[in-house]
């Protein structure tokens, strides 16, 4: 009976393979998995070391395999949409339906943002930022897993869609209203949509609150505000941004899931409801959420930059009041996103000045990236390939976003492809590069080998041509008057040619990306011959290069104390190692499942609701409540390191330093 | 540093850290409900033909409420005072009447919500409606979540006694109360208040 609830809608025929291909790739990849860990009886193992550990770096490296997964997801997604665009023109009419590529750039764009993003972001704070700031762990160590384990909840719910109904929204990636609600999308998908970002938003939202706090309350002694590495700073930012805005996101959906689950008005179109609010609370959300994704790898590039050119960041100071600017305004320009949408002259005159305002700080983040570089003996690593290819992006989807920003321009160039070359070009160019060198960055402390050099560069310039080959065109294509999400076009208008075009730059990130995975292959399969043995191997500046690689699980056998910028690198000119002292006995968490359970049971709550069955509802409710108070009763969270043991681990590590 | 010493250090630097975490979790809560004041403050003069907030409240019903949390609120803070004086007996007094008096006003609440339904005034009658429902049933909820936060506090004061964890739940608990005492006023001038006259 349940099962029958799981009738797909109705699916065109031609859309049977395809969907049908995305089934087999989630069901088999799941019993894959699933068998090779029965298989080499490795369930326990997974369990107890990874899946229940509280353990800042195992979470971190978590995050970034989640999102590693859904960017193939993601990517397989625009194989398709290129594909279509390439070769629905005239009498042709591609592979897919309207309706299913809708569904694809809607997906598409959901895992990208949220889940690929997201992920890699919170992966690498999570992994970087406590060794930055001289700290043991988070604040809250509990509420971390948690916070993964929501965004894995959520990226596990967005590929059930595939799998149980065969439909995901067809709406686009915010989910509009009037199109989103029950009137005119009746299928489960918007219903799929809602609750894997509700999901993995309130995940966010646990994690933002405990960056904050932890960035507040633990930092090395010594370590004022103004001694904090540029990329603390970033992430400071980033999570008051999210602690800011996913409230307002965690709202809007609820209110989308009352309409269309139990008959209330907000966005209706009937009953006195206002879309247009909706248009208004998710980009209130929405504009915030893209400084989410940036400020990040701003602080990453400001890292990279100074150890590559061997030299002291430029303008500290200027850096951290421009990230404090950016932050406060990008509270005010969330109207830029509907400037057609009839607010008016003066209102839109406001938004689009704080647009171009916003500019400022961001244009001077770069020249302070610069001057650093200036007279700097720059080495060229691989992450330094990736800097490059942002400046370079980044100027280019900068300009065209001031552009944008001018009302009237937008009025022409407004739902065209012209935006979504600026937004590709920004958020790859941008955030994607910067994660992408933050991974080859701190690749060897996390892991303890070290990644090819040659085979990160190709895959850098790969990607980097990849970016201009695939979205040149569609800023030409946005000018000639393409629209975006469009699946069909007359051949008389002659764009086949740069949609091609477009398709060939897919292939050669698609390229890029099969060297990432070819260099982290190679990485651990030859990982004994490039053993990083020094803590540090690129000359770093800041306090994670100062303890071993990987860090012991308490990151420091003693916290240092801190009196500059670049500690470590003041350590090292002053004669490096510092005389072993006593070590002292460490407390450090339990492993726990109670995150596993407490997201398992929201995944639970999610797919009831989607499904609309109440029983599994109430179930997981009672769930969520006894699994809270199971571990309020626990006392035995926390276990002590002897001072002994952590002797014999320092003892053991070849040239720990601190 | 003796093992026992060494903890209690520990949780002790916990307390802080969770503190300065629940005053952002806090902040953050406040953003959920400024989002729906303003959403109610948008939709609630679109009735849809329907009844309008004047046809619908009875201040005295609501000032009976409205009385109820602020009581509770003043017991859960002499809740906290009772426990970090040690005196664990008038701790579970203060928190048993506090969780009375917040169940009563849910109760009241939820009689509210039914009389509306009953009335032919549900969340699905206009946008004013179900922006009402959602912001006093957001409010609601929060109250229900205090309420089982509390229990649970209670069997654990039942179970293991006042200690430095108890007490930092009671005062977390305390905070939260407050809050939603606040966040009450809120709706009550705004909702009833502006709704009526
Ligand atoms: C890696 C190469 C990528 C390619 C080739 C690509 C391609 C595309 C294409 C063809 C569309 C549909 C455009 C349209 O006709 O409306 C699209 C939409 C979108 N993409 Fe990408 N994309 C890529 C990466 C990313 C990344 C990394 C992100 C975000 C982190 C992203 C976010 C989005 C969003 C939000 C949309 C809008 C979906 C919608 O219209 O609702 N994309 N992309
Ligand atoms: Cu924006």
């Amino acid at each position: 009976m349940i099962i029958s609830l799981f009738s797909s809608t109705s699916v065109p025929s031609t859309d049977r393979l395809v969907l049908f291909f995305g089934q087999a790739m989630v069901v088999g990849a799941a019993l894959l998995i699933a068998l090779a860990l029965v298989y080499f009886k490795k369930v326990g193992w997974l369990w107890k070391n990874w899946l229940t550990s509280l353990d800042h770096k195992k979470i971190g490296i978590m995050y970034l395999v989640v999102a590693g997964v859904m960017l193939l997801r993601g990517l397989a997604d625009t194989v398709l949409l290129r594909f279509q665009q390439a070769t629905s023109v005239g009498a042709s009419q591609g592979i897919i339906s309207s309706n299913h590529y809708q569904q694809i750039f809607t997906a598409h764009g959901t895992m990208m943002i949220f889940f690929v993003a997201m992920g890699l972001v919170f992966g690498i704070i999570n992994l970087i930022l406590p060794l930055q700031i001289g700290s043991r762990d988070v604040a809250f160590p509990l509420l971390n897993n948690l916070s993964f384990w929501m965004y894995a909840a959520g990226a596990i719910l967005i590929n059930l869609s595939l799998v149980f109904g065969g439909e995901f929204a067809a709406t686009g990636w915010l989910a509009y209203p009037p199109l989103s609600e029950l009137q005119f999308s009746p299928g489960v998908g918007v219903d799929y949509w809602i609750w894997s970002i509700q999901i993995a938003g309130i995940g966010t939202l646990l994690s933002g609150i405990n960056f904050i706090t932890t960035i507040l309350t633990k930092r090395a002694p010594g370590m004022s505000m103004m001694k904090m590495p540029v990329f603390v700073w970033s992430v400071l930012a980033a999570m008051t941004l999210v602690a800011a805005a996913f409230p307002i996101l965690t709202v809007t959906l609820v209110l989308l899931t009352l309409d269309r689950t139990i008959g209330t008005h907000f966005f209706t179109t009937a009953g006195g409801g206002n879309a247009m609010m909706y248009v208004n609370l998710i980009w209130a959300w929405g504009h915030p959420e893209v400084y989410i994704l940036i400020l990040p790898a701003f602080g990453i590039y400001s890292e990279i930059v100074a150890t590559f050119s061997r030299k002291r960041l430029f303008g500290y100071t200027s850096m951290v009041y421009a990230i404090l600017a950016i932050t406060g305004l990008s509270f005010v320009v969330w109207l830029h996103h509907f400037f057609t949408m009839g607010a008016g002259a003066n209102v839109n005159a406001f938004f689009g000045i704080m647009t171009m305002v916003i500019a400022i700080p961001t244009g001077l983040k770069v020249f302070n990236w610069l001057f650093t570089m200036y007279r700097g003996r720059i080495n060229f690593a691989s992450p330094m390939i990736w800097f490059i290819g942002f400046v370079i992006t980044f100027s280019i989807g900068g300009a065209a976003g001031v552009m944008l920003g001018v009302p009237p321009i937008d009025f022409q160039l407004h739902n065209t492809l012209f935006l979504v070359a600026h937004f590709h070009t920004m958020i790859i160019g941008g955030a994607l590069f910067g994660y992408f060198a933050g991974i080859a960055y701190w690749f060897p402390k996390v892991f303890g080998f070290k990644l090819d050099e040659k085979l990160g560069k190709i895959a850098a310039y790969l990607w980097i041509a990849g970016l201009i080959c695939a979205f040149t065109p569609l800023y030409i294509l946005g000018l000639m008057g393409a629209t975006r999400r469009l699946d069909h076009y007359d051949a008389s208008l002659g764009w086949q040619g740069l949609f091609i075009v477009a398709g060939v730059g897919v292939v050669i990130i698609l390229a890029g990306v099969a060297v990432q995975f070819m260099m982290f292959y190679l990485a651990i399969k030859n990982r004994k011959k490039n053993l990083d043995t020094t803590g540090d191997p690129w000359n770093g500046r800041t306090l994670e290069w100062s303890t071993t690689s990987p860090a012991p699980v308490y990151n420091f056998a003693i916290i240092p104390t801190v009196s500059d910028r670049d500690e470590f690198f003041r350590r090292k000119q002053l004669g490096g190692i510092l005389p072993r002292r006593k070590y002292a006995a460490i407390v450090m968490p339990n492993n726990s499942s109670f995150g596993f359970f407490m997201a398992g049971w929201a995944l639970m709550f999610a797919f009831s609701v989607i499904w609309h069955y109440p029983p599994t509802m109430i179930v997981a409710l009672l769930g969520v409540i006894g699994t809270f108070i199971v571990r309020t009763f626990d006392d035995t969270t926390t276990h002590i390191i002897p001072a002994a043991e952590i002797e014999a681990i320092e003892n053991k590590r070849a040239g720990a330093l601190v | 540093m003796t093992k026992i010493s060494m903890l209690q250090n520990e949780i002790q630097k916990e307390t802080e850290t969770s503190l300065l975490g629940f005053w952002i979790y806090m902040m953050t809560d406040c953003i959920v409900f400024a989002s729906l004041f303003a959403v109610f403050i948008v939709l609630r003069n679109n009735t849809a033909g329907g009844k309008a907030g004047s046809d619908l409240f009875s201040l005295s019903f609501i000032l009976t409420e409205t009385i109820i949390l602020l009581t509770s609120s003043f017991t859960s803070g002499l809740a906290l005072l009772a426990a970090q004086r040690s005196h664990l007996k008038q701790t579970v007094i203060w928190l048993c009447t506090t969780g009375l008096l917040g169940t009563s006003f849910l109760i009241l609440e939820l009689h509210e919500f039914t009389k509306l339904d009953h009335s032919g005034n549900s969340w699905r009658g206009s946008a004013f409606l179900s922006s009402y429902f959602t912001l006093v049933g957001t409010h609601g909820l929060h109250i229900t979540i205090g309420l089982l936060w509390l229990f649970a506090t209670l069997g654990y004061l039942y179970k293991k006694g006042l200690n430095e964890v108890s007490v930092r739940r009671i005062t977390m608990f305390s905070i939260f109360w407050h809050f939603l005492d606040i966040v009450w006023i809120f709706i009550f001038s705004v909702v009833y208040l502006l709704g009526v006259i």
